[in-house]
């Protein structure tokens, strides 16, 4: 099947699977981390927070993605002459994960700032005047309620974040697009490899879709939803 | 530290993929924009053979990453005979897919009409039904219904999403340079291999991208002032209180 380059194609679709998955990780713990900073009350902390947003979200990825692979690489080696050791290539999987991550970090922070905005303050007040600690009242009250409010968002970052971890193959990770590059030069079939890599993103994207209606249902017991 | 030759040797590049950049930007949102507009008309229509190929065409463009689709016209297309008879025949429609910039255009339109569409269809939908009624009452036909109160109507609603859209677009274009098109990110590259300096390379774009990005911002702040300024905070009154 394909000219015998299906299995090739498969182990690229995980690559790019993994890809995502680790992206989505970090950025949601940057993603959070950059929504506390954000709302403190000190300015000391929320001004690299401010930067960070407005910063990578004014910058396209490709760009951002090919200064952390070529400049990573440079400090790397930087480093590494410096205390004398041999010479350390970056992982083009782990500059990408990286930067990926980083970015939609900025993205997340912004969905996850307005979730937890949306959650009523006398929510939170009544539970102080029921004793509860700090913690227990972001695990028990803030948390489960800023989710619901931030899953469509949320939703919607992970979406664009899917499509975007086909510029991995620009930095020379073996990703599904950059192997059915390689499959169309030589059987002089591109468009059948690209063709094959659009299906593998839309069921992708499908499914995700298919699992956040499914979270958002799950999050929203309990709330009337307005006649539309 | 900071090697300034990097950027001063290459300035006129960054210049010139500046200019790429901004006519790939500002060309594919106004086509993609002009397409959206009777296609969102289409996606809202009941008839199932009316709004499912819109459907189609959406749901393809939306869920699959744009690098994808730039080299799936630039490289896949040249596989066909077919195509490459054109080629030789000299036809000018066709002969827009063999070049980058045909070719990134072309992707760059279809793609942001894609999501033009979905933004305007929502717009469209949640066009209040008192307003419809009023239209009929007024005894006016549906063209002239959607050209006097539903398009203009959602064209307003729709500029906060549109304005991500655009800003979305402009990021977008830096894979323009994937296709060998010297565009800033295309500029950058260039820099970058002459001297081996990513910093100074990559950073100094993004710094013009951050600029342009504000320029957008602050066009649609003005627009939004503009056309939505039914919905901006009241302003008091001086020695006036409730």
């Amino acid at each position: 099947m394909l000219h015998g380059y299906a299995p090739s194609l498969l182990d690229g679709a995980w690559l790019t699977f993994q890809v995502a998955v680790f992206s989505l990780v970090l950025a949601l713990v940057l993603g959070l981390a950059g929504a506390s900073a954000k709302l403190s009350k000190l300015r000391l902390v929320r001004a690299p927070a401010v930067a960070y947003t407005t910063i990578v979200r004014g910058i396209p990825d490709l760009v951002m993605m090919l200064l952390v692979f070529y400049g990573g690489q440079m400090l790397i080696n930087m480093a590494t002459d410096a205390l004398e050791w041999d010479y350390v290539d970056v992982n083009p999987f782990v500059a990408g994960v990286a930067t990926l991550g980083f970015i939609f970090g900025a993205y997340f922070t912004e969905t996850f700032r307005g979730a937890f905005l949306a959650v009523p303050a006398g929510q939170l007040e009544a539970g102080a005047a029921y004793g509860m600690s700090r913690w227990q009242i972001f695990s028990h009250i803030l948390f489960p309620q800023m989710l619901r409010h931030a899953l469509p968002g949320l939703g919607n970052n992970w979406q664009v974040m899917q499509k975007s971890t086909a510029l991995v193959s620009i930095i020379g990770l073996s990703d599904i697009t950059w192997l059915a590059d390689q499959a169309g030069r030589s059987t002089h079939q591109p468009f059948l490899f690209y063709a094959v890599v659009c299906a593998f993103y839309l069921a992708m994207t499908a499914l995700s879709s298919v699992v956040f209606n499914h979270l958002e249902r799950r999050y929203s017991v309990g709330v009337r939803r307005s006649a539309a | 530290m900071i090697e300034w030759s990097v950027i001063t040797d290459s300035l006129p590049q960054y210049a010139s993929g500046l200019w790429l950049t901004a006519q790939l930007t500002v060309l594919s949102l106004a086509a993609g924009l002009m397409i959206a507009i009777p296609l969102s008309v289409m996606r809202i229509s009941r008839k199932r053979l009316v709004a499912g190929p819109v459907w189609v065409f959406t749901y393809f463009f939306r869920g699959t990453p744009m690098l994808v689709q730039l080299l799936l016209i630039y490289y896949g297309l040249g596989q066909f005979e077919w195509v490459q008879a054109q080629w030789q025949a000299g036809n000018t429609f066709w002969l827009i897919f063999r070049e980058p910039y045909g070719c990134a255009l072309v992707t760059f339109t279809l793609n942001t009409c894609a999501y033009t569409t979905e933004i305007l269809a929502g717009a469209l939908r949640t066009t209040p039904h008192g307003e419809i009624e009023a239209a009929q009452a007024c005894g006016m036909s549906r063209f002239t219904m959607l050209r006097r109160i539903l398009i203009p109507g959602a064209l307003r609603r729709a500029l906060p999403a549109y304005s991500n859209e655009a800003i979305f677009m402009l990021h977008g274009t830096a894979i323009a340079s994937t296709v060998t098109l010297m565009d800033l990110t295309g500029a950058a590259r260039n820099a970058y291999s002459q001297h081996f300096a990513p910093f100074e390379a990559f950073i100094f774009a993004g710094l013009l991208y951050l600029t342009l990005t504000f320029a957008l911002v602050g066009l649609f702040r003005l627009a939004e002032r503009r056309y939505l300024a039914h919905l901006q905070p009241r302003k008091a009154i001086k020695g006036h209180t409730a």
